[in-house]
């Protein structure tokens, strides 16, 4: 080789040296490794310290949410403030307010407390006001018209405590931290340590909050997700119900037989754009096209559930076409071969074979819209809604509602820290749902994997 | 075991580079090489034969402990550089893959310059003092390369431009520029085409003045044609070892006969 | 809903159909199957298809359109004189069809017969507090104009119901009509079916299409509205953003709002530059240490795991930074904090959104990257290690830069989606537009801001509102500018390896 011997030759440099010994480069080289690996640790751990505290602080201002401080005693319904004529005339009883009620309520808390011997400045009835809901007349209020026949009698009845109250008791609010405050004072708070411990205030489990509806600003003990929770059950049937056969079909189209030309090429790069669009894009679409130009009800699920429909397709396609490609040409062959049309061939044999993978696909969509916030809040599912029950199915469509995200986001708005609460707890139930359905989807995935 | 030939009467000629005693290598519970004592001499092409799957690659990449990179892979026995046990606790793998380099079966030049190709291991192993050493480093190891005249224009543009032969001799060159004592060469040729195989094989006798050479090699012609000694590999054993001349015409196991004349293989 | 019973009953006459078409099929054969062209469900198949499809598709069409013709045919009903100074015909319009809207309310509520709504009169009835008692308000005193225009817009509606009610039914019995005497044992009927489901399964590939037509038309146009309220130059180089309340205009003819889009986009920028800080690095070491270093086990533990991230919906991020991020950062950071630099005011604060937008964007950062180190061929690790590298110099010296366009790639997508994120900044960055450096004040970004614009009581053709799609524009014309680069990056990638 000529090339070799322009450069005078060196002596080979023999044995390096033992490699028994490492030399200081190595050393070096070798802390720098370590500090790499190091490194690479530290991302994954922080990673998941990100999690932890992420959970944590669910969880521990979550679960508060799931209980509530109730008060229960005895309420005589005057028969002189509630029914004066005495008729039971519904429209007669109907006509006395819950202004009319409230006095009731306060005076016989009032008794039950002297009936208990609890020593207290209070001395009025008024004064029992910080303690109980504001709900609670409205819900004697409820039960008389519902049993016209029980008043003059004396019932027992189960109020929810204000929202002051039972932050008291869940360490929420402190002494220190009502010194301004106008709804509630020191007395109360002396008051209902006495009522604790005589049983009359108890903490329970809260069903309410999952099945009950939102609240106004004042009441934060009273709200709950379930009306929302409706909300996006309904959204999700439309979501489901579009997304799943439109996904499926443009997907088949595009795998199985669409031509190789500049309109497939279009659809495909328009599908891969459309996944990464943000979210709040689509709720500016929902809003001019469904709302403005096609005049569908406002914060209707049914209009939340088509904006998600359309943030959704994407992803299940792309699910959708990634099952049917891992399905082996030999199959499609395989039919073909024995005198199926390609559609026959398609339907008959790749769809099937294909369906494990697009349901998988479809629920993770599926999880995907339902924590979906920022499109809701353009197309009005987010305020003061979810305080009804929708009077039936296509009432759940079409009338306002709002959604479990939405009304995380509403709670997290309001000023009064009592719903921070509920946010969080309402989170909680979101996790639920999301969990369940990716628990769903890995089992699928696990239980219908297949290797070709 | 095949017998060992009385190595002792070459002792004299050829130091021993290389030694394994009793090597055993096991992937999972695979037992892939068994009992493998060979030595290999110093300034010589060593060709390893064998039919596919006989474990030949696989005891290759113990030499230069590549195998650690396997989870699932464990050696057993001795195997010494210079009378030095590799696998001892107190050796880096870094300092000895400096020491014996490799060759793999596909060209595999880095997405980089062909100059940075080349420098790569310099630079790492700390083996040039400022930019003058190592453009010199870099044109001495292009030359044993048998390369730089093909790439001496276009250092800067990248390495994987080159065609397959071209960039087979760039890796070799990248592998003598750390100044290794022993080049490993797993199937060097099979993805080249022959006039670019002609060209690595003559390669490959230059750098016998060098260094210790171990080939591994399908094809029994190469073997012939580059090496000094040959060892046949069948079924993780090391079925005979000898002089390549001996093994080609007059070997001394059936098994080494019937592969060499086709019949297994 | 009128609507709902015509698809029921369309689809009811192609299940008649496809009975009737299957039966008729048979007959003809005979009542043996091997004499038909096609099996006997395709023949019911053809006729359920004939009946329903054109009949639903001509319901969704005039759905589409029967708005747009009221609406120019009412338009002509309302003198120029009625649009007042100001206002503009579309207004009107809206107004119009809330009071038709309250009085179909005020029909189903039982509170006036059919009859009375179309009959009543302005002169004679109060009619906004007549709508009041059945819970419709209204903003004003219905003009006579007006309430005649809701009463034609009502009739029009009905009548055109009534017509696609009957055409739509119509429609339908004449196509299971024809495909029913098409039903012959020598009809090709699979292939008519096979026809048919194939240009459906085309026009459902076409709604990805269509939707980005939606989107694109739908910015267009409002934005085009707003630059005919608004100055597009000062939208786009006015350092201020200050709407005003109400809207209005000042002597001049100049909106009073100050709509500058300049410190949205900064504020934006700043919150995905500090997210992009956290993710990157943290995410990129993650998928070097999960792919190259870590053992299988704590791989199929610690991946999994950090991707649980990317699945926890935006608005607990949100709430994470409003709740907790936000008071912790004050702590450290604030006045009377453990640093004592007061240099935080309140919790919602750039760094606050972008720290916790961070740890969203982590998993996306490392699950991408990780398919990415994952595609570097072996052969190149194995040439590195064997010239005698360490595993991290192989790493830095050769996978990342063979991997690096397809991580530049992966941080350009995680940019677009920093950069579309909405609720982690409507909770965590603050309201408040300003041009500052300091990344403890509260700024506020595009997508914020058209959160607050749009679920405002703001008119929807005032320039408050109409900003909002001028943003969104801005922010749909960015993100799609990244993604599509970003997405090339990496198919390009991609292919080198292939």
């Amino acid at each position: 080789m000529s090339d070799a011997t322009v450069f005078p030759e060196k002596k080979p440099q023999g044995p390096k040296g033992s490699l028994l010994v490492q030399d200081a480069r190595t050393k070096r080289r070798n802390a720098a490794e370590s500090r790499f690996k190091v490194y690479g640790m530290l991302a994954v751990a922080t990673g998941l310290c990100f999690l932890v505290m992420l959970l944590w602080a669910i969880i521990s201002n979550g679960t508060q949410a799931f209980s509530q401080t109730f008060v229960t005693f005895e309420v005589e319904l005057l028969e002189s403030k509630l029914d004066k004529k005495g008729a039971r005339n519904i429209d007669d009883i109907k006509k006395v307010s819950t202004f009319g009620y409230t006095p009731l309520i306060q005076n016989s808390l009032l008794k039950e407390v002297e009936a208990r011997g609890i020593d207290t400045p209070l001395s009025k009835g008024k004064d029992m006001k910080a303690i109980l809901s504001a709900s609670a007349a409205a819900q004697l209020r409820d039960f008389v018209i519902a049993n016209p026949d029980k008043i003059g009698t004396t019932h027992e009845f189960r109020f929810l405590a204000s929202s002051r109250v039972d932050g008291y008791l869940k360490g929420r609010v402190t002494r220190d931290s009502i010194a301004r405050d106008k709804n509630i004072k020191a007395a109360h708070l002396d008051l209902v340590d006495g009522l604790k411990e005589a049983g009359v205030l108890k903490k329970t489990f809260n069903w309410s909050f999952v099945t009950g509806s939102d609240a106004s600003d004042t009441r934060p003990e009273a709200a709950g997700m379930g009306v929302s929770m409706l909300g996006s059950l309904f959204m999700m049937l439309v979501v489901l119900g579009l997304s799943l056969p439109i996904g499926v079909a443009a997907s088949i189209y595009l795998e199985e037989f669409a031509p190789q030309n500049r309109w497939t090429d279009l659809i495909e790069v328009n599908i891969s754009n459309l996944a990464a669009v943000p979210s709040i894009v689509f709720g500016i679409l929902g809003l001019a096209v469904f709302i403005q130009f096609a005049h569908l009800p406002q914060s209707a699920p049914l209009v939340g559930g088509l904006v998600l429909t359309l943030m959704t397709l994407p992803t299940i396609i792309i699910a959708t076409r990634a099952s049917l490609k891992s399905v082996p040409p030999s199959i499609r062959d395989a039919a073909l071969g024995v005198g199926a049309s390609k559609m026959q061939s398609v339907f008959h044999h790749v769809l099937p074979l294909a369906a494990p993978g697009i349901l998988t696909g479809t629920i993770i969509g599926l999880a995907q819209a339902l924590g979906e916030t920022a499109p809701l809040l353009l197309i009005g599912m987010v305020g003061f809604i979810a305080s009804n029950y929708p009077e039936g199915v296509m009432d759940g469509f079409v009338a306002p509602n709002s959604a479990m995200p939405a009304q995380i986001y509403e709670w997290a708005k309001r000023a009064d820290p009592a719903f921070y609460e509920r946010a969080w707890g309402g989170i909680i139930i979101l996790l639920v749902f999301l969990i369940t359905m990716n628990i769903i989807a890995i089992l699928l995935r696990r239980r219908f994997e297949r290797r070709w | 075991m095949y017998d060992a030939p009385n190595l002792g009467a070459k002792v004299d000629q050829k130091a021993i580079k290389i030694s394994a005693k009793n090597c055993q290598v096991y992937y999972g519970d695979t037992h892939a090489i068994k009992d493998v004592d060979i030595e290999i001499e110093d300034k010589t092409v060593t060709a390893f034969i064998g039919p596919s799957g006989c474990g030949k690659s696989t005891f290759l990449r113990c030499l230069n402990r590549m195998n650690d990179t396997i989870d699932i892979c464990r050696v057993e026995g001795d195997i010494l550089l210079d009378g030095e046990d590799i696998y001892d606790k107190k050796v880096d793998p870094v300092q000895l893959r400096a020491k014996v380099g490799m060759v793999f079966q596909k060209p595999n030049p880095f997405p980089k310059s062909i100059y940075d190709n080349i420098a790569y291991g310099p630079r790492i192993h700390g083996l040039a003092r400022n930019k003058a050493d190592l453009d010199e480093i870099v044109e001495k190891s292009l030359r044993r390369g048998a390369i730089w005249d093909e790439v001496k224009d276009r250092l800067h543009s990248p390495g994987t431009g080159l065609s397959g032969g071209q960039q087979q001799r760039l890796c070799i060159a990248r592998a003598v520029a750390t100044e290794p004592e022993v080049l490993l060469m797993d199937e060097p040729c099979s993805a080249l085409d022959p006039i670019a195989t002609a060209q690595v094989e003559e390669l490959i006798d230059e750098l016998r003045t060098q260094y210790s050479v171990v080939i591994v090699t399908h094809s029994m012609q190469q073997a012939a044609r580059v090496s000094q000694k040959t060892a046949f590999f069948h079924l993780g054993n090391l079925v005979e070892y000898d002089d390549t001349g001996t093994i080609f015409t007059n070997p001394r196991d059936e098994r080494t006969e019937s592969y060499i004349t086709g019949r297994i293989g | 809903m009128p609507v709902l019973w015509i698809v029921v009953l369309v689809l009811a006459l192609g299940g008649a159909g496809y009975v009737m078409g299957r039966m008729r099929a048979m007959a003809s054969a005979g009542g043996d199957a091997r004499h038909l062209h096609s099996l006997p469900n395709y023949y019911g198949m053809h006729v359920f298809l004939a009946a329903t499809v054109p009949s639903l598709l001509l319901l969704v069409i005039w759905l589409l359109v029967q708005p747009l013709v009221i609406n120019s045919q009412i338009a002509h009903h309302i003198p120029s004189d009625t649009v007042a100074e100001g206002s503009s015909l579309s207004l009107v319009m809206a107004d119009v069809r809330r009071v038709a809207d309250g009085l179909d309310t005020a029909v189903a509520a039982g509170a006036m017969t059919e009859q009375q709504a179309g009959s009543i009169r302005t002169e004679f009835t109060d009619i906004r507090a007549r709508l009041g008692e059945v819970g419709v308000a209204l903003g004003a005193n219905v003009r006579p104009e007006v309430l005649k225009a809701a009463q034609s817009y009502r009739s029009l509606n009905t009548t055109y119901t009534l017509f696609l009610t009957i055409v739509a039914v119509g429609l339908s019995l004449a196509g299971l009509a024809y495909a029913w005497l098409r039903s012959h044992k020598d009809f090709r009927a699979r292939n008519v079916v096979e026809s048919v489901v194939k240009s459906l399964l085309i026009l459902a590939s076409t709604i990805a299409v269509l939707t980005t037509v939606g989107i694109v038309l739908s910015l267009i146009f409002n934005t085009v509205e707003f630059f005919k309220l608004y100055p597009a130059t000062s939208f786009f180089f006015e350092p201020t953003w200050l709407p005003s309340f109400g809207g209005g205009i000042d002597s001049d003819g100049n909106p009073l709002s100050k709509l500058g889009i300049l410190p949205l986009l900064w504020g934006t920028l700043y919150i995905s530059l500090i997210a992009l800080a956290v993710a990157v690095p943290i995410g990129l070491f993650a998928a070097i240490y999960l792919s190259e270093y870590a053992g299988i086990h704590t791989r199929s533990v610690a991946k999994p795991l950090i991707e649980v991230l990317a699945g926890i919906p935006t608005i607990v991020y949100g709430l994470f930074a409003l709740l907790t991020v936000g008071p912790l950062l004050v702590d450290v950071f604030g006045q009377g904090g453990i640093l004592g630099v007061g240099w935080m005011q309140g919790g919602t604060a750039v760094m606050t959104a972008g720290l916790v937008m961070g740890i969203m964007l982590i998993p996306f950062v490392s699950s991408l990257s990780d398919d990415i180190i994952n595609a570097v061929p072996q052969a190149m690790r194995d040439g590195s290690l064997g010239l005698g590298a360490t595993k991290s110099e192989t790493i830095r010296q050769v996978v990342l830069p063979a991997a690096l366009p397809g991580i530049v790639g992966a941080i350009l997508l995680a940019a677009s989606r920093a950069i579309g994120e909405t609720m982690i900044v409507v909770l965590g960055a603050g309201a408040a537009a300003r041009l500052s450096l300091n990344p403890f004040d509260a700024m506020t970004t595009v997508t914020a801001k058209i959160v607050s614009q749009l679920t405002g009581d703001a008119d929807f053709a005032s320039p408050e509102a109409l900003v909002a799609f001028a943003l969104g524009m801005t922010l749909f014309l960015v993100t799609l500018a990244l993604n599509i680069f970003a997405l090339y990056i990496v198919r390009k990638y991609r292919e080198q390896y292939e």
